[in-house]
């Protein structure tokens, strides 16, 4: 009799630490009384999936030339990429609870200067891509095989720089360049299709010359996969697109507009934790 | 000798591909007028075109430049700093970012192609910003150094350069002091602090001065920031007049940056020669200067007026 033994890879180490992240996310805001808890809540498996399964990078040497990079060009889900960084051990956990607060190294929008583990200053949209392409024009260069790796959000690709960027990603051939758009659908003033339709998506990249993925961005084993295959595809940049859900694993909050840029209040953050720990 | 800045920044770039393996150069569409084309031949794996697209081009940079490169990044200079502001503001400056922006076709000397290219309000812009640089050199010796100096300085720069040319005046073993001003010609009765082409015109000026008995002194400030403050006070207290003069807006460049300092440490009258608020236009670049008053004549007007008192 032949056995086919079909090798499943545990995801549920990062299920884990999305579940820890969100809980860090919440505190962070809360503690901080401004913030990003929305679209925090959103891309936290996205960053669990990569800080916790596919990022070849050492916390106890955040320069380290060889390491992949994250460019967070939707700066102001800050909260999520501290709590993975937090997690991940580039620093104290403790520290969280500083964000936005005067002297923190932990400042509204990634700061390179302060935090350790952040790759590049962002907060002003649409500029991350052409920065990410300058990272692996110059891993090119120097011959290392570093991946790149972007998270920008559905809103954000309103701005046209970022359609700059991806033409020259397909120019340049940056198969390095993995790029994933948390598309949750909603940005500050309503929804992507009420404020400025951003439809269609996939094929505006795939029409740029993108390799292009449509996936749940709340599945980790998808996330996984997905990564896994753009990196099989050579001489086009790739794209994940990642349908989402802003506000996710909070009830209040799905779906919602109005906790883009709000925090919860410290009753609507303890309902939030109880929910988030139940999990 | 006696060419343009701009081609002296190209061939710069070129003396670069051996003296600093870490130099690359980014263009937007711009590789002939800017001069990065004889790199471009040189040395095609260290050269990027990035298009007709400014902001991607800055952030490009700047994301070259976290990984070590130094990237010498080249447009016009009203797109350099108008329409990519934010990315040089936020991508470049506000991280600190090694990455050296050269503006060329500044002022309005770029002539024909009218007000929408020539930029005057570059050097206010860039100066506004913290950890930025501003140079702006005054003949094609003094581009070449630059240049070199910038290669070897971290930190975001802008370097302002010329299309037209203007003559040479430092020897071929100038040496360039970034952050110091330099004192071309010593006087005691007025001090012209003078930038970029209008160097020489200060020159010119000051020889004519002297005709009439005017010894005027003539400083030539090519690091606009950080400025030198010392020498600029040094100078108030020696003539106690002071003109500047920049092929600029009057509002926040050279001659605001004076102003600030003198008011602060040393009050003297200072009148600011530079383009009064106006945008450029088409034209003959020389017939331009002449409308703008941007000329060795009006120089020289202007410091008879302020030794009569008025």
């Amino acid at each position: 009799m032949q056995c086919k033994v079909l090798l499943v890879k545990d995801m549920s180490n990062v299920k884990e630490m999305a579940k820890q992240m969100r809980i860090d996310i919440i505190e962070e805001v809360a503690a901080a009384g401004s913030g990003h808890p929305g679209g925090s809540l959103s891309v936290t498996d996205i960053m669990a999936a990569l800080y916790f399964d596919k990022m070849n990078i050492d916390p106890k040497n955040p320069k380290w030339e060889d390491r992949d990079r994250l460019v967070l060009s939707k700066g102001h889900v800050a909260p999520a990429l501290y709590a993975a960084l937090a997690e991940k051990g580039y620093f104290d956990r403790e520290d969280l609870k500083t964000l936005r607060k005067n002297d923190s190294f932990l400042q509204g929008h990634p700061d390179m200067k302060k935090t350790p583990g952040v790759d590049v200053s962002t907060g002003s949209l649409g500029q991350g891509l052409s920065i990410a392409n300058g990272m692996a024009l110059a891993g090119r260069m120097n011959c290392k095989n570093y991946y790149v790796y972007v998270i920008l959000g559905d809103g954000e690709i309103q701005e046209g720089q970022v359609w700059e960027a991806a033409m020259s990603s397909a120019h340049y051939k940056l198969d390095h360049v993995i790029a994933f758009l948390d598309f949750n659908g909603l940005q500050i003033d309503g929804t992507n299709e009420e404020v400025m339709n951003v439809n269609p998506v996939d094929e505006k990249f795939r029409s740029f010359g993108w390799n292009v993925q449509v996936i749940d961005g709340h599945d980790c084993d998808a996330i996984s996969a997905a990564v896994d295959e753009a990196k099989k595809k050579a001489g086009k940049p790739n794209i994940i697109i990642c349908k989402t859900v802003k506000g996710k694993g909070v009830s209040f909050m799905e779906n919602e507009v109005g906790w883009h840029g709000t925090a919860p209040n410290a009753e609507q953050a303890a309902k939030a934790l109880e929910e988030l720990r139940a999990i | 000798m006696n060419t343009a800045t701009r081609e002296a920044y190209g061939n710069t770039l070129v003396e670069l591909i051996d003296k600093n393996k870490d130099v690359v150069v980014l263009d937007a569409d711009l590789a002939h007028a800017t001069k990065t084309l004889k790199f471009s031949q040189k040395c095609p794996e260290r050269f990027f075109n990035m298009g007709i697209a400014e902001a991607d081009m800055i952030g490009t940079a700047a994301g070259l430049a976290t990984c070590g490169k130094i990237p010498f990044a080249s447009t016009f200079a009203v797109f350099a700093t108008g329409r990519a502001f934010d990315q040089v503001r936020n991508t470049v400056c506000y991280p600190n970012l090694n990455v050296k922006i050269v503006g060329s076709h500044a002022g309005i000397t770029v002539g024909p192609d009218g007000g929408s290219h020539e930029a005057i309000e570059d050097i206010a812009i860039m100066r506004s910003l913290p950890d930025m640089s501003v140079i702006v050199p005054s003949d094609d010796v003094e581009a070449r150094a630059a240049v070199l100096a910038a290669a070897e300085i971290k930190g975001p720069m802008y370097l302002r350069m010329a299309r037209v040319a203007s003559p040479t005046y430092h020897k071929e073993d100038y040496v360039f002091e970034f952050g110091k001003g330099e004192l071309v010609k010593d006087g005691k009765d007025v001090t012209i602090i003078a930038t970029g082409i209008m160097v020489p015109k200060a020159l010119e000026a000051a020889r004519a001065l002297a005709e009439d008995g005017i010894e005027a002194q003539v400083v030539n400030i090519h690091t606009i920031k950080p400025l030198d403050e010392k020498m600029v006070v040094e100078c108030a207290k020696k003539t106690g007049r002071v003109i500047t003069v920049e092929e600029a807006t009057v509002y926040g460049g050279l001659g605001s940056a004076v102003c600030e300092v003198l008011s602060d440490k040393y009050p003297v009258p200072v009148r600011r020669i530079g383009v009064q608020d106006k945008f450029g236009k088409s034209g003959d670049p020389d017939k331009l200067l002449e409308e703008y008053g941007l000329t060795s004549k009006k120089i020289m007007e202007t410091a008879q007026k302020m030794l009569r008192g008025e």
